[in-house]
């Protein structure tokens, strides 16, 4: 081995994380590890959190290979067993119109989730944009958009959601939207408050000190540090997403039938009789609280894990 | 005192003229003109002529430029007309009294639960903490926090009609005419709704009170030889209310205007059904008017949790 081959071997050595030129087909690789890491250190600090983002991760398989893994579709009628109870060939029982509840609530999980997820996702990202934005623009733009949310929060969300979703009519796109609107001025009050104390600190000062724009003071300075609350409330944010959905959809207003909801299923059972079947209340009801469950458990780990001096903050 | 009220006052204006001026403008901003729904080509009962389109519009109003709307609108609420519904007679000045008297009940009794359950559960968790009833209560609390209201409603119902062949009753009782029926009606959401309420006071009550017993003015309290009982109760307890009377107070405004999935659950005709029902029909006056309720509960709502964090806690001074 000669001797600039030694030294490169050191060096490469020594520096472990700085891939060679062909690093990109690494990448996935790298990241993979990282983000075991990250779990494995996140399930020792709590084993609740483990536990719930075992079954959150169980939750999206099921989602995604919905169509797989259920025994039946979600519209296949079988008229031979209407409304009957759990048995062999239909572990949930099925309902008014033969359709088999587990492979419902199955395929019924894509939607809900993805419902949440977008949902959360668009209503998070304005509304951590507005708080960075006012926050550290301050002044009278901050004045006039803090007005502004206090209209929005004294705005009941549910009659925005509602009047959206008759005025848009009913579809997975209007439930998104309306969802999202609703949890943007929450959103922008919790960050802008962070934001207000990153403002004052060294590192934004000097960073304006050696002449960044607002913009890019704002892009990366200022929002890196808002990371961490913005993740503990988009956790708990879901959890909230999947009652609205739920909720919306049990009053007939969110996901339009015959696609299955886990919101639609109950709201079906009281379009269709007063004297519900016992297992239709029962699955589709568990189905959403235990995923509501595991988030807020998911939540509070990562809480408890991310900054334990947000507790006060993020609780009110 | 005085004069932070009137700050507080002044201050709500802004934001209620705010909110009104929003649902005023989001109403006619998204598709679906009141009478185009229901009278229009395809989707309508009737079929109007476009001169009954026209006549029908210039009787509810809508054929005057929008300012013109929106001030004869803020104009009869100023006077206390809160106008009438487009589609049924009733005046929306009914619909709110006799429906709102249904909702608020429900509301109050709800809260009310949620503290009768949930702050004996929050205080002897904090007590006796890290013990068997403290690890079975908090699993309580996470789980019925979780658990979402309407279906409780739902499961509540199953359970009565299967085990006990009871049915809440379809008829409409107000305390005053009838207590025992109307009881029988409200009871049922107010349960369903106030269990999850309390889960979240007993959850918020142990955090505060675990902080506050360990304040040295708890240890002054029991270096005197003061009971634990009088400790808690009278030193401890007090001060860790002030987050639980927010949360309440927020869940009130919220449930003051009906949480409408509880309501459908179990058939209750409260305010949230009748705004379901007057967002389907395009009902604007109905939901103007009840949107305007809201924004005004939610303010004094507000203003009533700061004002009783002086009374809780009276270190706290108004500035």
């Amino acid at each position: 081995m000669s001797v600039t081959e030694e030294s490169r071997t050191v060096v490469a050595r020594r520096m472990p994380e700085r891939a060679p030129s062909h690093g990109l087909v690494e990448l996935p690789l790298v990241a993979s590890r990282a983000l075991i890491g990250v779990l494995a250190r996140f399930s020792r600090s709590s084993l609740l959190g483990a536990g719930s983002i075992a079954f959150l991760i169980i939750l999206v398989f099921v989602a995604i290979f919905a169509d797989q893994i259920a025994p039946y579709g979600p519209l296949v009628a079988d008229y031979t067993a209407l409304i009957h109870p759990p048995s062999l060939a239909h572990l949930a029982g099925t309902d008014n119109l033969g359709r088999d509840a587990l492979s419902r609530v199955i395929i019924g999980a894509r939607t809900t989730l993805f419902v949440a997820f977008t949902s959360i996702a668009i209503g998070e990202a304005v509304g951590s944009a507005w708080g960075v934005i006012s926050g550290y623009a301050g002044g009278r733009f901050d004045l006039l958009s803090q007005r502004f949310l206090d209209v929005l929060m004294a705005f009941p969300g549910v009659i925005l959601a509602l009047l959206l979703l008759v005025a848009l009519s009913a579809g997975v796109d209007t439930i998104i939207i309306a969802i999202a609107v609703t949890r943007v001025p929450g959103t922008a009050r919790v960050i802008r408050s962070v934001v207000l104390s990153v403002r004052e600190m060294d590192f934004v000062t000097s960073a304006r000190a050696i002449g960044a724009s607002p913009a890019r003071v704002m892009a990366f300075h200022v929002a890196p540090q808002v990371v961490a609350p913005l993740l503990v409330i988009f956790a708990s944010g879901l959890g909230g997403a999947i009652f609205a959905e739920a909720a919306l959809s049990f009053l007939g207003l969110g996901i339009p039938p015959p696609a299955p909801s886990w919101g639609n299923m109950l709201g079906g059972i009281l379009v269709t009789s007063f004297n519900p079947p016992w297992w239709l209340v029962v699955v589709p009801g568990l189905a959403i609280t235990f995923t509501i469950l595991a988030l807020n458990l998911f939540g509070d780990a990562l809480r408890d894990y991310l900054d334990p001096k947000l507790r006060g903050r993020l609780q009110q | 005192m005085r004069r932070y009220l009137l700050k507080r006052l002044l201050l709500a204006i802004p934001t209620i003229v705010g909110v009104t001026v929003l649902i005023f403008i989001v109403m006619r901003v998204l598709p679906g003109d009141p009478l185009a729904i229901i009278f229009g080509e395809n989707t309508g009962i009737y079929v109007l002529t476009e001169e009954q389109l026209q006549a029908s519009r210039r009787s509810l109003g809508l054929d005057k430029p929008l300012y013109a709307q929106y001030f004869a609108w803020m104009g009869d609420v100023l006077r206390g007309d809160f106008g009438r519904s487009f589609w049924r007679p009733d005046p929306v000045r009914e619909i709110i009294v006799r429906r709102g008297a249904i909702s608020a009940q429900i509301a109050l009794m709800a809260v009310a639960i949620s503290w009768v359950v949930g702050l004996p559960i929050g205080i002897l968790s904090a007590v006796r903490r890290n013990s068997t009833l403290d690890y079975v209560s908090r699993f309580l609390v996470t789980l019925f926090m979780a658990v979402p209201s309407f279906w409780l409603g739902l499961t509540f119902i199953l359970i009565t009609v299967i085990f006990f062949t009871w049915k809440p009753p379809i008829t409409v009782n107000y305390l005053w005419t009838d207590p025992l029926k109307n009881l029988q009606m409200t009871i049922g959401p107010a349960i369903a709704m106030g269990i999850g309420l309390g889960a979240f006071i007993a959850r918020m009550n142990r955090t505060t009170l675990l902080e506050v017993i360990r304040e040295d003015y708890v240890r002054t309290a029991r270096a005197k030889g003061l009971t634990e009982r009088v400790v808690i109760l009278r030193h401890a307890l007090k001060n860790s209310l002030l987050p639980v009377v927010t949360v309440s107070g927020l869940q009130l405004a919220g449930l003051l205007g009906g949480s409408v999935a509880v309501e459908r659950a179990f058939g209750v005709p409260g305010l949230g059904t009748a705004l379901v029902q007057a967002i389907t029909e395009r009902d604007w006056m109905v939901i103007q008017n009840l949107v305007l309720l809201y924004a005004v509960i939610f303010v004094f709502v507000n203003l009533a949790i700061d004002l009783a964090y002086g009374w809780i806690d009276p270190r706290v001074r108004y500035g």
